[in-house]
């Protein structure tokens, strides 16, 4: 065995002595235990606090590694496998635990982590990699796989000819950069000089099937080509993957309850522009239950006028029959239309199949490669009665047709309530899209729907998405500041409603921004109550178009420098719910301009300042 | 009389929690610097609003949207009133052009003519309050005391081509007005330049730190006009005109309106005459007398707390005596005055100075555009070319006064232009309507007002018609409360707000302003209005003797009795 020293291992000498002089007397079966015990206590961190995010369940499968090894064939050296995913809103996390679980049962020794909780010098210690990553707005990656992005294109990444790997990539097609942060890992590791396992998947929103397919591969190729086990095992691995949202409940993403609505509102005064739900649903007899800062999907229904007027441009039958989804079941055409499919958005993967059923050159022609950027202008903003108006005429059946659209994907809603201080319930805030472009009303899918057609009495399918890095922190005395303009606000109220029931001593700072205070401030007068019951501390406003001059958020935040700057001090956790695209980007600027000129930092001083504050969960974002 | 020991104590009782809020505020500051920048609404406390209301705003809320709020998780639609003293109701171009810019830029886009010749701007926001009383500064014109326990804005008839003491009359009431102000630099500390000025050691000569017990309101008329309605004010002053000069003012105290449902403790009451007085004792007499409200007035029930209550557990000659002491001086007896009306005039009449004056009719006092109406922009337009000035009529009406010669024709081209009306073609009934602002800003309304009046009147005016009787004044009033904003205590015929949609139905008040009307029927909605005014109404047409009026022939008839003072109101 080899003898550790300083030189060769990343102990000080007291260490090494005291390794070299317990692991030559360990047995075989209490080294393996030893090494499952040290990886599961890596996952957790101290205390499961401050270590890497990761689900308690991977933490015990991790911890439970010698029962599974020891019923195995002796583990080879290359059964070693690095899982790390990068995920904002919790998919790539969960679908990453859930693989580590599978690849355990294969009697695989893994190590899960999130991109950056993982130290990126030990990528040459490594053989087998596996990432999985989302995308977010404009081809960025999320939060937890920044920094691990940014190495891997540095200067300091070094040449990884050992290493073999394969990238699972979530994203959405109606995005032009389709699955751009997993084509950016995947090309960057080749260029270093890795060996890809098995081509990379890009998954759309209804990622299923192409996750079960990459698993199956994975698994296969780390197992060498011999195994048969592996197909199987990767479906089941998907569908632990929905388990795992939410281990009580019979319901999942696959599986959603028929939630009944219980109290629908608009949370505008009248005069306001804008319109914003307030929902309550029950969720009695689901068992379903959540944290705060989890999310809740809703599946919607399509407009029935668009779904009425496609049928009518098309000449179909609303009462024919066709496939509701690639399993085979099926039902009318306006069932499908209504509830099953997509019909809002066009993306290219879509123009191309509906190419293969209409010769109209003027498609072809938008199709061809030297006509990108009209192909884009003519996505934007267009939907499928556009693409079926606009090319006429089609002479396609419906059964045919509607095999080349997407499946209706849920919306992701921030949870609004405590389930504490609401059991049985869930509340969601829902701000309505109405716009008009190419000169027809649009509506936002989901948004419309709970607006127009979720009255009291009514149902709607929902399933729990537990958001791991989007939570409040385990110790109530921790201070809290809570960043959430316009419907941003909504995971706030959840925090701290659970707060107020369990008690907590923790002071808590809330800023809120939207266009006009007398019909803009949503939950105004929850949040005058809490802060007279002491619930919430401080609550700092900007309502942007009551003055001359613009006011946002990150404005108060910057007025509040000194204070803020203290309460980092004292600990508190900072999360920012909302915008992506302008927002958080710009709160990030004020928080990094408030570090610097509190603390005296230069602009990289203060960025690592805050760079740290989010390794150490102490700064979380949810944001879209 | 003892020195220590007066005959007449001030009434006992533990103070009210308005005084207490008074006592504590430092003359009127309160926290109203601190909660007026509170971010997180755009209301006030209790308490601070109260004490706003000596800087002559109120706190509203459009209860029209209150529940709906409610349930939107929004607190009130809070909002707030201000009022602009104008003694004697003028204001010059300038001034009228500075109210309307407000009044588009931080109020609703309307102002409002009050009963008491003010102006009153609605829908103000917290944050906007600051800037908009700044404006109001600048145009050197104050809410100063235009509400709260001091004395409010002096009344005086604006008439000026009615008498050639005028405008003599008026410079009294705002020398009045000017004495009785409060002197506390809380109002300019608060809103104007946030300074702090050191009060000076006395710093509330008149009013000291409790102010007064309630609002105390001063009125002066000149016969034969009673436009001011001079026996519903606390202090009334009524000109006598001897050899076409001024020679003093018949004194009238304890009159005023306001009164509580189902409390016979309250009431409505009419002033009455104490003597005569020169013009130069005027002042004088007027802070003897706030002073003596100030001292004996009850200051633990607020409802009834008014200087009448004071007058009336008293005595008349008890507060002659006390007036007399303080003043050092006596009353000269009363002298003959005639009243032979109390509305306005309307249309184009020339004045004693030769110069042109024009009197419209202001539905309601409320100056706005509304389709087809473009009046509020009309009057703009006026005030641009102006050279005179305008004068609020203590009926809610407009007078252009002082139009030179050379000018009329210019604005009567306006005024034709955009449709401004002397309202000769409205009913007489019409034109003699007065109304508060009740729902949905005020809090106190219990029922419509404001906005249900002119409605009535298009179903009273078929009754009217019907009956010949379009050209007839008879004074009719609408409150959505007990609380005589719109004096109705003086109405011919009156309606007081019970509820949504229910008033009582008051009838018999003087024409003239000199008899308080009486409870005809209770809790009556439209349809039993309309039942019960409709046979009266026709049977005055064809009983009345001549130049007889309503409110006398319904006495005549039998239908009320006459009230002869306020403690026979409720018999």
């Amino acid at each position: 065995m080899l003898q550790l020293q300083v030189t060769n291992s990343p102990f000080n000498e007291s260490q090494a002595e005291l390794l070299n002089r317990l692991l030559p007397t360990l047995t075989h079966s209490q080294q393996v235990w030893l090494s499952g015990y040290l990886s599961a206590l890596s996952l957790l961190g101290d205390n499961g606090q401050a270590g890497p995010a990761v689900l308690p369940l991977a933490a015990e499968a991790a911890a439970g590694v010698s029962t599974s090894t020891n019923a195995m064939p002796q583990p080879e050296v290359s059964r070693e496998v690095t899982v790390l995913f990068g995920s904002q809103t919790g998919n790539c996390q969960r679908l990453a635990a859930s693989l580590s679980r599978k690849l355990e049962e294969q009697g695989f020794k893994v190590t899960v982590a999130a991109m950056n909780s993982f130290k990126p010098n030990g990528l040459k210690k490594i053989e087998n990699l596996l990432l999985l990553v989302s995308t977010h707005g404009e081809g960025e990656p999320p939060d937890n796989a920044r920094a691990f992005h940014e190495f891997l294109y540095s200067k300091r990444a070094p040449q990884l000819p050992q290493l073999r790997y394969s990238v699972l990539a979530l994203g959405d097609t109606s995005y032009e950069f389709f699955c751009q942060t997993g084509k950016d890992f995947d090309q960057k590791l080749e260029e270093l000089g890795a060996q890809r396992l098995t081509p990379r998947a890009d998954c759309d929103l209804d990622y299923d099937e192409p996750v079960a397919e990459w698993f199956e591969h994975v698994i296969r190729s780390l197992s060498g080509s011999g195994s048969q086990q592996a197909a199987g095992i990767a479906d089941e691995a998907v569908l632990a993957a929905e388990s795992a949202e939410s281990l009580e409940s019979a319901y999942s993403r696959n599986h959603p309850f028929h939630a009944e609505v219980l109290e629908n509102l608009n949370l505008n005064g009248r005069g306001s522009d804008r319109e914003t739900r307030h929902l309550e649903l029950s969720l009695a007899g689901s068992n379903i239950t959540f944290e705060p800062g989890d999310s809740l999907g809703v599946y919607p229904e399509n407009h029935p006028q668009l779904v009425q007027d496609i049928i009518a441009a098309m000449g179909w039958e609303a009462g024919e029959s066709v496939p509701l989804n690639k399993k085979g079941e099926e039902g009318t055409l306006h069932e499908a239309l209504l509830r099953h499919y997509e019909i809002t958005v066009l993306t290219k993967p879509l123009l191309e199949q509906a190419a293969k059923l209409n010769s109209a050159p003027a498609l072809q022609e938008l199709l061809s490669p030297d006509r990108q950027q009209e192909l884009k202008n003519y996505i934007h903003g267009r939907d499928l009665l556009d693409l079926i108006q606009d090319f006429a005429p089609w002479e396609v059946p419906a059964r045919s047709f509607v095999t080349i659209l997407r499946k209706l994907p849920a919306r992701l809603y921030s949870i609004a309530s405590s389930y504490n201080a609401n059991p049985d319930e869930v509340h969601f805030t829902v701000r309505a899209v109405r716009y008009e472009s190419h000169g027809r009303e649009r509506y936002g899918v989901c948004s419309v729907h709970c607006a127009e057609r979720a009255e009291p009495g009514a149902t709607l399918p929902v399933y729990i998405q537990n958001n791991p890095n989007f939570k409040l922190p385990s110790n109530p005395d921790t201070p809290v500041i809570m960043i959430g303009p316009g419907t941003g606000v909504a995971p706030f109220r959840s925090f701290l409603e659970e707060r107020e029931e369990q008690g907590a001593q923790g002071k808590s700072w809330l800023f809120y921004g939207d266009r006009h205070f007398v019909t803009d401030f949503l939950y105004q007068t929850d949040w005058q109550r809490m802060l007279k019951d002491g619930v919430l501390s401080r609550l700092d406003v900007a309502f942007s178009r009551d003055t001359d001059e613009k006011v946002y958020v990150q404005h108060r935040i910057l007025e509040k420098s000194r204070e803020l700057y203290t309460w980092l001090q004292e600990g508190a956790h900072v999360y920012v719910c909302g915008d992506e695209k302008h927002m958080a980007h710009d709160v990030h600027a004020a928080l990094i301009t408030v570090i610097q000129q509190e603390g005296g930092l230069s602009p990289e001083g203060a960025a690592a300042y805050l760079e740290n504050l989010q390794q150490e969960q102490r700064y979380q974002r949810d944001v879209y | 009389m003892a020195n220590n020991e007066p005959a007449v104590k001030p009434i006992g009782g533990p103070p009210s929690d308005v005084e207490h809020i008074k006592l504590e505020s430092n003359y009127l500051r309160g926290a109203l610097v601190e909660t007026l920048s509170n971010p997180i609404t755009g209301g006030l406390p209790e308490d601070d609003n109260r004490l706003l209301k000596f800087h002559g705003s109120y706190m509203q809320d459009d209860r029209d949207l209150r529940s709906e709020r409610e349930r939107s998780k929004l607190e009130p639609a809070y909002q707030f009133m201000l009022r602009v003293v104008a003694p004697g109701g003028v204001a010059t171009p300038a001034q009228w052009l500075v109210m309307d810019d407000l009044a588009q830029k931080y109020g609703n886009g309307t102002l409002r003519i009050t009963t008491r010749q003010a102006f009153q701007m609605h829908g103000v926001l917290k944050w906007n309050l600051k800037k908009t009383i700044k404006g109001i500064n600048d145009t050197l014109m104050t809410t100063l005391a235009a509400c709260g326990d001091v004395n409010r804005n002096v009344m005086s008839g604006p008439n000026p081509y009615q008498s050639e003491v005028h405008a003599e009359v008026n410079e009294w009431a705002r020398k009045i007005s000017d004495h009785l102000a409060p002197r506390t630099a809380a109002y300019h500390e608060i809103w104007l330049d946030g300074e702090k000025v050191v009060d000076s050691k006395v710093v509330e000569p008149i009013y000291g730190p409790v102010y007064l017990p309630r609002k105390f309101k001063i009125g002066l008329a000149v016969p034969p006009s009673n436009d001011v309605d001079v026996f519903s004010q606390d202090l009334g002053f009524i000109a006598i005109l001897e050899d076409g000069k001024l020679a003093g003012f018949n004194v009238s105290v304890g009159g005023g309106m306001g009164m509580t449902h189902g409390d016979t403790s309250t009431y409505p009451q009419l002033g009455r005459i104490i003597g005569f007085c020169r013009p130069e004792q005027m002042i004088d007499l007027a802070e003897k007398t706030v002073t003596i409200q100030r001292d004996y007035g009850n200051r633990s029930v607020r409802k009834n707390a008014r200087f009448k209550y004071t007058i009336d557990r008293h005595g008349l000659e008890w507060f002659t005596g006390e007036l007399h002491e303080r003043l050092g001086w006596t009353l000269e007896p009363a002298r003959e005055y005639h009243f032979d009306h109390n509305g306005d005039r309307y249309g184009w009449v020339k004045g004693f100075d030769g110069k042109w004056n024009l009197t419209l009719y202001i539905q309601s006092g409320r100056i706005q555009d509304v389709p087809g109406y473009p009046l509020m922009t009309g009057l703009r337009e006026i005030a641009k070319i102006h050279g005179g000035d305008f004068r609020l009529t203590p009926n809610q009406n407009l007078i252009i006064a002082g139009v030179s010669h050379t000018k009329k024709r210019k604005v009567a081209e306006l005024a034709k232009q955009y449709g401004l009306t002397d309202g000769a073609h409205h009913s007489a009934l019409r034109r003699s309507a007065m109304s508060c602002v009740a729902l949905p800003t005020c809090g106190l309304a219990m029922a419509e007002a404001e906005r249900y009046l002119p409605l009535l009147l298009d179903k009273m005016e078929v009754i009217i018609d019907e009956a010949g009787l379009r050209n007839e004044e008879i004074i009719i009033r609408m409150t959505g409360c007990p609380n005589g904003c719109a004096r109705p205590a003086l109405g011919e015929i009156s309606f007081i707000g019970k509820g949504p949609g229910r008033y009582n139905l008051y009838l018999g008040a003087g024409f003239t302003g000199d008899r308080l009307n009486k409870l005809y029927k209770e809790n009556i909605d439209e349809k039993e209005i309309l039942d019960t005014l409709g046979p009266i109404i026709h049977r005055y047409a064809k009983e009345r003797s001549t130049g007889e009026h309503f409110g006398d022939f319904v006495i005549r008839s039998g239908y009320v009795k006459a009230v002869t003072s306020g403690l026979n109101f409720h018999d």
